[in-house]
């Protein structure tokens, strides 16, 4: 198994122990983007280092609400152990639902949607303006893109051609109260990215080779900054999961809880 | 204020190389000096107020000192949330820069005053405030805290303001302008030299007030309140700002958390908007905090209680 297929298939059995454990939602967001996750944190991002160390990549989730999935690739990557992976929404943990900066590892404060990426927007101009060659990540949702920010923020980071800055956008078509194209639609998404100024690039938010390919082929050093536009299936790999709304919040029980395992090829 | 802002700037930018100033596109006829001595630390990034923020933390997390600048409602109010979790949660030196000192956009209408930025910013903990009485008290104020480790909202006049002698600026401390014993005025902003005139109409009806500029207001200057208060028997809050959340609701916290005897009168905004805009001189009369109206209202209380 390739190093980057070992991190994701450990990310999705994180996932699913930490919310069982802790009773908790949002499963269904995090496993859409452990693909994604496990691309940036095996293969891409420099070392997490020490917090101060200025010139480290940043990497700002967005979408806080699939925070287990960072956490999760934190815990893989040895920036806290075990014992703190178990705290996650534990009374005092600073592994909460959405991720606090107070964590080794969490640069930025998400949760409130749209302004993880004004902040990466933000964090691309501070290292252009400071001559670094640090890149930044952002992954956002689909959903996010209702935010009016987040065009606002687009608009900016495209005229001030911040080339250092990769967009990921998680594509699985869902909210937290039904489909987006119900909601409020977002059909012909790269195009309106390519209108804002953007490099939009279409892939397979599963395909780890494609995803790590397009972002090893963007010139961070020259140009406009780059959107990913990842299709990604909700709830990928849990068979009852994939594609259904009420995932976004419901925890599981214990019959779920082992059918997910299957899924996801963990005997229970 | 405004203009004072807009040299000062100037000289922090110089000290700190890495001040930068950010503007939502405004600042016509006042950020021309820095755009041009400092071009690659200037950036407009148009009418995006959240944006602004959100940038402002970004950069503010790599190392830079950003100072974002709008009208005050536009600046604090617009993209309130992204301050309370962009430089107040991740405690970064973001400078919030709002001009309009309350009504200073009177002509405007009430979509550019500001009655309600200090309330509002005010119930963040981390939060500094600084709202100055003069030119020469808002240059002393950015000079001295250039540095501050945490986000700071500087509430600025647009004008001048009236005829005021030297005010300072200490941390934590409130400015005594002039002496008195019956009654204290504390004041917010530009609006302490209607105070001034205020107390000399009092004098010449007998009653000797004193008047205090209160710049400090984030986090509460409790102590150096307390010590005037407990002088006083009687003191009024004015402020061209609502009566809920200003410097009234501080001083009235501080009076009953510090149990004092001291009486308080609020004059600030109480009554809704209507549509009718104004001068800044009209709007202070129209909210019962002119010079005139002010005093004629304490000097019957203070004959009331002289009668009870």
């Amino acid at each position: 198994m390739k190093k980057t297929d070992d991190f994701a298939f450990q990310l999705r059995e994180i996932i699913l122990r930490q919310s069982k454990r802790a009773n908790a939602g949002h499963i269904g967001s995090s496993l859409s983007i452990a693909d994604l996750i496990a691309v940036l944190y095996s293969e891409v991002l420099g070392p997490i280092g020490p917090r101060r160390e200025p010139d480290r990549d940043r990497f700002v989730l967005s979408k806080g609400h699939a925070a287990l999935a960072l956490y999760g690739a934190l815990y893989l990557k040895g920036v806290f152990d075990q014992s703190i992976l178990d705290t996650y929404c534990a009374d005092g943990s600073l592994l909460g639902v959405h991720p606090e900066h107070a964590l080794d590892g969490v640069d930025f404060c998400t949760g409130s949607l749209g302004m993880g990426f004004s902040f990466a927007v933000g964090a691309a101009l501070a290292a252009k303006l400071s001559g670094s060659k640090r890149r930044i990540f952002v992954l956002l949702s689909d959903a996010e893109c209702n935010e009016g920010v987040v065009w606002e923020a687009a608009l900016f980071a495209a005229h001030h051609r911040l080339s250092n800055l990769v967009a990921i956008l998680d594509l699985n078509g869902q909210q937290a109260l039904g489909y987006t194209r119900d909601v409020l639609d977002l059909t012909s998404i790269s195009k309106k990215w390519q209108a804002f100024g953007w490099i939009a690039r279409d892939l397979d938010g599963h395909d780890r080779t494609e995803i790590a390919r397009a972002i090893s082929e963007h010139n961070f050093a020259l140009g406009s900054p780059a959107i990913l536009i990842a299709k990604t299936i909700f709830g990928k790999g849990v068979s009852f999961m994939e594609n259904r709304i009420p995932w976004h919040y419901l925890s599981l029980n214990d019959e779920q809880y082992a059918v997910a395992l299957r899924d996801i090829g963990v005997e229970p | 204020m405004r203009n004072a802002f807009a040299s000062t700037i100037l000289d922090i930018a110089q000290m700190e190389p890495r001040v930068l100033l950010l503007t939502g596109d405004l600042g016509f006829m006042v950020l021309e000096p820095f755009q041009k001595r400092y071009p690659e630390r200037f950036i407009n990034v148009g009418v995006s107020e959240q944006n602004l923020l959100g940038l402002a933390t970004g950069l503010a997390e790599a190392g830079w000192i950003p100072y974002v600048y709008s009208i005050a409602n536009f600046i604090a109010l617009r993209p309130y949330e992204f301050i309370r979790n962009g430089p107040v949660l991740h405690r970064l030196p973001v400078r919030i820069v709002g001009i309009g000192d309350g009504f200073d956009y009177g002509h405007a209408g009430p979509t550019h005053l500001s009655i309600d930025d200090v309330g509002v910013l005010r119930t963040l903990p981390g939060m500094e405030i600084i709202a100055p009485a003069t030119p020469g008290q808002a240059r002393e104020a950015l000079l001295k805290t250039y540095a501050s480790q945490g986000p700071i909202y500087y509430r600025l006049g647009k004008s001048a303001g009236g005829t005021l002698p030297p005010v300072e600026f200490h941390s934590g401390k409130v400015e005594w302008l002039r002496n008195g014993k019956d009654v204290v005025l504390l004041t917010m902003g530009g609006i302490a030299a209607e105070a001034l005139s205020a107390a000399a109409q009092l004098e010449a009806l007998g009653i000797s007030a004193a008047v205090i500029a209160v710049a400090h207001i984030s986090p509460t200057p409790q102590n150096a309140l307390f010590e005037v208060l407990k002088k006083f028997p009687l003191a009024a809050t004015i402020e061209a700002h609502s009566v809920q959340g200003g410097l009234g609701s501080m001083v009235a916290e501080v009076i009953a958390e510090g149990q004092m005897v001291c009486r308080l009168l609020r004059f600030g905004v109480r009554k809704p908007f209507d549509g009718r805009s104004g001068s800044l001189k009209w709007l202070l009369r129209e909210h019962g905090l002119d010079a005139a109206s002010v005093s004629s209202t304490l000097h019957k209380m203070i004959r009331n209680i002289g009668e009870q």
